[in-house]
């Protein structure tokens, strides 16, 4: 039984060699390129859920997680291992994730439909197939996609997981501009890259920072969490510029968590996950809802221990993830509540519910958030596959309306006029606006069913649902730890999920149709169907693996499987297991917040809107509900000021460059050597050569005079050479002459 | 076998020089036999990277002969762990680049061929010199054929470039020949690792300090570091499509292989002394070129420009490197880090690991990307970035290779780029923290610049046909619109794709050449008093 888990390095291969194929062979059959990477992710399903149910059954895995070496990378003297964990952490990874990821696939395969406003000339072969003419890049890039997500969940060192991470941040790049002709989704794309870089960025000084503090100097989880190495991380002081000496631990924790603020789109940098809803619907789910954003969750409860101990020295560094959390949990629920796009109330719900988890996190709850992390999962991606589900029944139900799709005589959707109203422009052919939909559980039975089980899921409704289980754990936790702005915070923040959950339901599946997109919307095909019926199942049934053993009336009669899995793993991890006692108020607040949520959200949306009525909310709240529903002005902000600074930043290096100071210089040290020629060569002319010149004019001139003797007479010589000895006898004998006078 | 193996490689290119200009025939039998003949080369690199005895360590392969003994110069050659990759990357650039060449010029065949057989000799002789005369006769040929390679077969502005090109390198050769001839009046020999293991100037600093520069503005100008690199852009943009591959691909690396052959082991003591400005230098560079790159229009000067920032890592690798040159040095950085001062070795060796790999990752990523940017230039005669669009859908492979290469490139984790930038800021944060900090903001600038310039002006959005009207094939045919690259292109780009890959996944073979040599540049320096 345990000899699969040394299997575990497999799981994200056969998706990675779908991806090769299908770029490399497979890309012209679109068919075959979608049923190669399905394939390929069944097979890391199967094994992914035989690795999950073997950890589930086997004795005390958590006391000796298996930890298998691959390759080593030579470091001078020593070497960085690369290789594959199996612990209970990333044993319960891997039983949603790849489940998960095959639901989607096969979801996918139905919903990558050709798209409604490309003409059928685009693309003639795929127009003929009904699929989409990137039907098979999409495979190849949610493939490559599934390989990231089941390494960054297998790795047994930080460096491969921020490896996987990364690579995780292309596949998202890549899909979010998969339609890159659209301004917005090619601008979403690069957002979406460049801002979670930037928590990167800050994420990879942590991880060197460890990396060379800890002794020995490791990455490797099995050698980190040592208590020596915990212990004299958090006893040594790093000296900081303003901040003076900081715990190495807390350093190393914080700018770690800046790669969750990234990836798991906490404020400040959640502003691109909303925008990333340009993607198409499966990768939403996939991606930005289920698992990437989870990753960096993920790397919190990974690095637990050093949360842990950095809490007991520095409190403030674990206090400001759980302070960003909570505000991230109820910042974006506000926004939630202003929405009409139906994936972008969801986008902000699951940066809420990501903060939820953050929030667990910073006041030590590991089990409460990890758990969180498992049903949200599930119940997140069965929201947004419905989504996608409705998106394209709408879709379809607008083409229907106007005959047959792409007539020239009917407006593409997206072209019609829009309208401005008071709570926002509206464009009354868009499939993804709220406004435009309305009475769907008519249409859409199976789609709506499923989405009021995610929905209900999502608001925590008590007892039935996975999340009403985690997140009361992590409300119980707050409350028991003494944690009362927390607390509170994320109350309100529950109040406002079910709230804006109960008006999504309300818009979208009740009351009357409000266009003819939502009056024609047919019941989508079984293979999106499907895939949302088995993921609802665990939507609910999740949270039975969690329910505490003090809870009134049914604690103990399902042993709560997660803790007892998981505690000894903590312990191996050298941190003290923490469950909450339990309390009546957080449990009343919870029943109270979810059900008080949903009754107020029903009684305002219960009947859908008329149509072209205003949200009453915005008519009610009025400047407020408008600051929320244009998310406070951030996006406005950072365009204005780091954008815009960085853009003049660049600007003017390069003017500094090539034009004002350093070519500048250049160019003139090469014009003054040009310069310096010109003086050499005038000098040259007209001194030294002037000179030689007229040494050359002496003797030309001499020559001259001289040339006048030399006239070839013979008798002239001869009177020369007579002169010449007269001369010479005359100063002979002068000095005789001399003496003798 | 052993001995002869060098010599046979390094004067193999000047062989094939000759056969091109006293027997090439038509332009097709130039192209055919200098391709062939550069093949000889990269066998025998491979063979040098296969038969590499890394528990003898050390030098290998050498040669020596008695060549001016008046002088004390002599004719010895041999490689070790640092120079076989740049070898080999010497050579493999150089047949993929006469293989592409071969492809697309058409005009002064002849000369063009021999002048890049001559190149590759320079270039091979820089690595596998060991005497000063030797190398820097090498070191200045080298610059002979690539000035003659952009003033002939450049673009637009190719005199301004060429004259820039040659006069610039050549100031800094005036000052490493100074320093040079320092070291031979200190030590009396000029072979490279006698005049090291003399440690000429180790108890005088001034004279030190000026060897020391002198040396360092020959190499800067070649790397090139920061505030030295302006004749990159020029040279870069205006060069023939192959030309820019090798200087990008190899000439850059000859700077930075002079400073970890020659400058850190002969003299450490200056190197630790003058190491904050090394690392000063480097981090700039990577931060400041990644910045201009931002602000470029033209898709080869931002390439150009993108080297500026990358070799800023190189510079930054040894520079970190070089502030723990003496057991002193590494003492003292040890007690105020309070790391073990083995620690803080290793993390010297990690930060030269990072250094030569992104030396060698360079290589091929940039060699790679300015075969894409030739590609593209051959098509749509210009360079304008925003005269492009949406080729992703209607160049899917062209498209492919480009994310490739520019994603290993801004050093996304799973492609060779990666290992490099991290291996040196895991060295230089543990040595200096604060300047690899600051350099860690060239990880989002780089970003910025290939997404949000490149990929998203040229690849994505609307494909837009009036913004250029007269595209061609590469044979130079009128054509409707962009074509997908083709059969030789895709043969040029296989092999640096396939190591981009390689070595993202799998780095091990590689580091274990250059970390080899970086232990042993460490030991050798740990002995000095």
């Amino acid at each position: 039984m345990e000899g699969i888990f040394n299997l575990a390095w497999v799981v994200p291969i056969p998706p990675f060699l779908a991806f090769v194929a299908i770029v490399l062979f497979l890309h012209p059959n679109k068919r075959g390129s979608a049923l190669t990477a399905i394939v390929a992710v069944a097979v890391s399903f199967l094994l992914g859920w035989g690795i999950a149910f073997g950890a589930f059954l086997a004795k005390e895995l958590g006391l000796h997680p298996v930890d298998g070496e691959l390759y080593a990378i030579p470091t001078g003297i020593q070497e960085l291992a690369i290789g594959f964990t199996v612990d209970p952490a990333n044993a319960l990874m891997l039983f949603m994730v790849p489940f998960l990821l095959l639901m989607i696939f096969i979801y996918s395969s139905g919903y990558m439909t050709y798209p409604g406003h490309l003409p059928p000339s685009y693309d003639p072969v795929a127009y003929r197939q009904g699929k989409d003419p990137r039907y098979s890049r999409f495979f190849a890039y949610i493939s490559l996609f599934a390989t990231g997500m089941l390494g960054l969940v297998i790795a047994n060192n930080l460096l491969m997981f921020f490896v996987f991470w990364e690579i995780m941040g292309l596949c998202s790049y890549l899909l979010i501009g998969f339609w890159f002709e659209k301004e917005s989704a090619k601008r979403a794309a690069v957002k979406a890259f460049i801002t979670t870089r930037i928590g990167d960025a800050l994420m990879l000084i942590g991880l060197i920072l460890l990396y060379i503090r800890s002794e020995p100097s490791t990455l490797r989880f099995s050698e980190l969490f040592t208590q020596a190495n915990l212990e004299q991380l958090a006893n040594t002081t790093a000296n900081l510029p303003i901040l003076g000496p900081v715990p190495w631990i807390a350093l190393i924790a914080v700018l770690l968590f800046f790669g969750t603020v990234g990836k798991s789109s906490q404020f400040p940098l959640h502003v691109w996950l909303p925008d990333a809803m340009e993607g198409p619907t499966p990768v939403s789910a996939l991606i930005h809802a289920a698992t990437m954003v989870s990753a960096g969750v993920f790397l919190l409860i990974r690095m637990f221990p050093i949360y842990a101990y950095a809490g007991e020295v520095s409190a403030s560094s674990l206090q400001f993830v759980a302070f960003i959390g909570a505000f991230t949990a109820l910042f974006a629920a506000t926004i939630a509540v202003a929405q009409w796009d139906i994936k972008r109330v969801l986008a902000y719900s699951t940066i809420s519910q990501l903060g939820y988890m953050v929030a667990a996190v910073g006041i030590g709850a590991y089990v409460a958030a990890l758990f969180h992390l498992l049903t949200h999962a599930f119940f997140k991606a069965l929201l947004f596959l419905g989504s996608g589900s409705v998106i394209h029944g709408v879709e379809h139900g607008f083409h229907h309306a106007h005959g047959h799709g792409n007539d020239p005589e009917h407006p593409e959707p997206g072209s019609a006029a829009r309208v401005e109203r008071e709570d926002g422009v509206l464009d009354p052919e868009d499939p993804q606006d709220m406004r435009n939909m309305g009475g769907l559980l008519q249409r859409m039975p199976r789609t709506a069913w499923t989405f009021i089980i995610g929905g209900l899921a999502l608001s925590g409704f008590p007892i039935v649902t996975s999340g009403f289980w985690s997140k009361d754990e992590i409300l119980a936790s707050a409350w028991d730890l003494g944690r009362t702005g927390v607390f509170w915070t994320l109350a309100l923040a529950a109040f406002l999920t079910a709230f804006y959950t109960m008006r999504q339901i309300g818009l979208t599946f009740l009351g009357q149709p409000r266009s003819e997109g939502a009056r024609h919307a047919p019941e989508s095909v079984p293979s999106m169907t499907v895939p949302l019926l088995l993921i609802s199942v665990f939507a609910v049934g999740a949270g039975w693996a969690g329910i505490p053993e003090k809870f009134p009336v049914l604690g103990g009669i399902v042993p709560n499987f997660i803790e007892h899995f998981l505690e000894p793993f903590l312990e191996y991890m050298n941190v003290h297991p923490y469950a909450p006692q339990f309390h009546w108020t957080p449990l009343l607040v919870s029943f109270g917040v979810a059900l008080g949520g949903l009754a107020v959200g029903y009684a305002v949306y219960g009947r859908g809107l008329a149509p072209g009525q205003i949200d009453p909310l915005a008519r009610l709240l009025g400047p407020l509900w408008q600051l929320w529903h244009r998310k406070y002005f951030i996006d406005e902000l950072y365009r204005d000021t780091v954008v815009t600074f960085t853009l003049f930043l660049a600007w003017l290096t390069a003017k500094f460059d090539r034009d004002w100071v350093i070519d500048w210089i250049v160019n003139w040290i090469g014009r003054l050597a040009i310069y310096l020629g010109q003086g050499v060569h005038t000098f040259d002319a007209y001194v030294v050569d002037g000179l030689v010149n007229a040494v050359g004019w002496l003797s030309d001139q001499m020559g001259r005079v001289v040339r006048l003797l030399q006239n070839g007479r013979a008798q002239a010589y001869l009177l020369f050479g007579l002169l010449v000895v007269a001369i010479w006898i005359l100063l002979a004998i002068m000095p005789i002459v001399m003496t003798l006078v | 076998m052993e001995s002869i193996v060098l010599v046979v490689m390094l004067f193999w290119p000047l062989l094939a020089a000759l056969v091109v200009l006293l027997f090439g025939g038509s332009d097709r039998a130039v192209k055919t036999s200098s391709i062939l003949m550069s093949l000889v080369p990269l066998a025998l690199s491979v063979y040098l990277l296969w038969g590499y005895d890394f528990e003898a360590g050390g030098i290998q392969f050498q040669v020596r002969a008695e060549w001016i003994p008046q002088i004390n110069a002599s004719f010895r050659l041999g490689v070790d762990g640092l120079s076989i990759p740049l070898v080999f990357l010497t050579a493999l650039l150089s047949t993929l680049s006469l293989y592409y060449s071969a492809g697309v010029i058409r005009h002064r065949v002849k000369e063009y061929f021999f002048l890049f057989h001559l190149l590759e000799m320079s270039m091979l002789g820089v690595f596998v010199a060991l005497d000063y005369v030797l190398f820097y006769i090498f070191w200045e040929i080298s610059l002979v054929p690539m000035y003659f390679l952009i003033g002939i077969w450049g673009s637009d502005n190719r005199d301004y470039a060429a004259v820039k090109f040659f006069i610039y390198t050549l100031v800094g050769s005036v000052a490493m020949l100074l320093a040079i001839l320092a070291i031979f009046f200190a030590t009396g020999t000029f072979d490279i690792l006698d005049a090291a293991a003399a440690q000429p100037f180790s108890q005088q600093l001034t004279i030190a300090s000026l060897v020391f520069w002198g040396l360092f503005l020959g190499f800067a100008f070649k790397v090139p570091s920061f505030p030295f690199h302006t004749w990159l852009p020029d040279a870069h943009t205006e060069a023939p499509t192959a030309g820019s591959v090798i200087l990008a691909g190899v000439l850059l690396k000859l700077g930075a292989y002079g400073l970890l052959r020659i400058m850190l082991p002969t003299l450490p003591h200056a190197a630790v002394f003058w190491a904050p400005w090394l690392v000063a230098l480097g981090a700039i560079a990577i931060v400041y070129g990644a910045f201009v790159c931002v602000a470029q229009s033209d898709l080869k000067r931002l390439i150009a420009y993108s080297s500026v920032s990358h070799m800023g890592y190189v510079v930054l690798g040894i520079g970190a490197a070089a502030a723990v040159m003496t057991p002193e040095a590494l003492a003292d950085l040890a007690n105020v880090f309070s790391l073990s001062p083995e620690a803080l070795q290793d993390s010297a060796a990690m930060a030269i690991n990072g250094a030569t790999l992104q030396m060698f990752n360079h290589g091929i990523i940039t060699g790679a990307l300015f075969f894409l940017v030739g590609i593209l230039y051959e098509r749509a005669h210009t360079r304008d970035l925003f005269r492009f669009g949406g080729l992703s859908a209607r160049t899917p492979y062209y498209y492919g290779l480009m994310m490739v290469a520019a994603f290993a490139s801004l050093g996304l984790p799973g492609l060779a780029g990666f290992w490099a930038e991290f291996f040196t800021f895991r060295g230089a944060f543990a040595i200096v923290p604060a300047w690899a900090a600051f350099g860690t903001l060239g990880i989002i600038i780089t970003a910025v610049y290939f997404l949000y310039r490149i990929i998203q002006n040229v690849f994505l959005g609307e494909y837009d046909p009036a913004k250029i009207e007269h595209w061609t094939t590469v044979d130079g045919q009128p054509a409707e619109g962009p074509t997908d690259v083709v059969g030789f292109e895709k043969l040029t780009l296989w092999p640096l794709v396939a190591a981009m890959l390689l070595i993202g996944i799998y780095p091990t073979p590689l580091v274990e050449y250059f970390n080899q040599s970086a232990l042993e540049l460490l030991n050798f320096v740990s002995t000095l008093s």
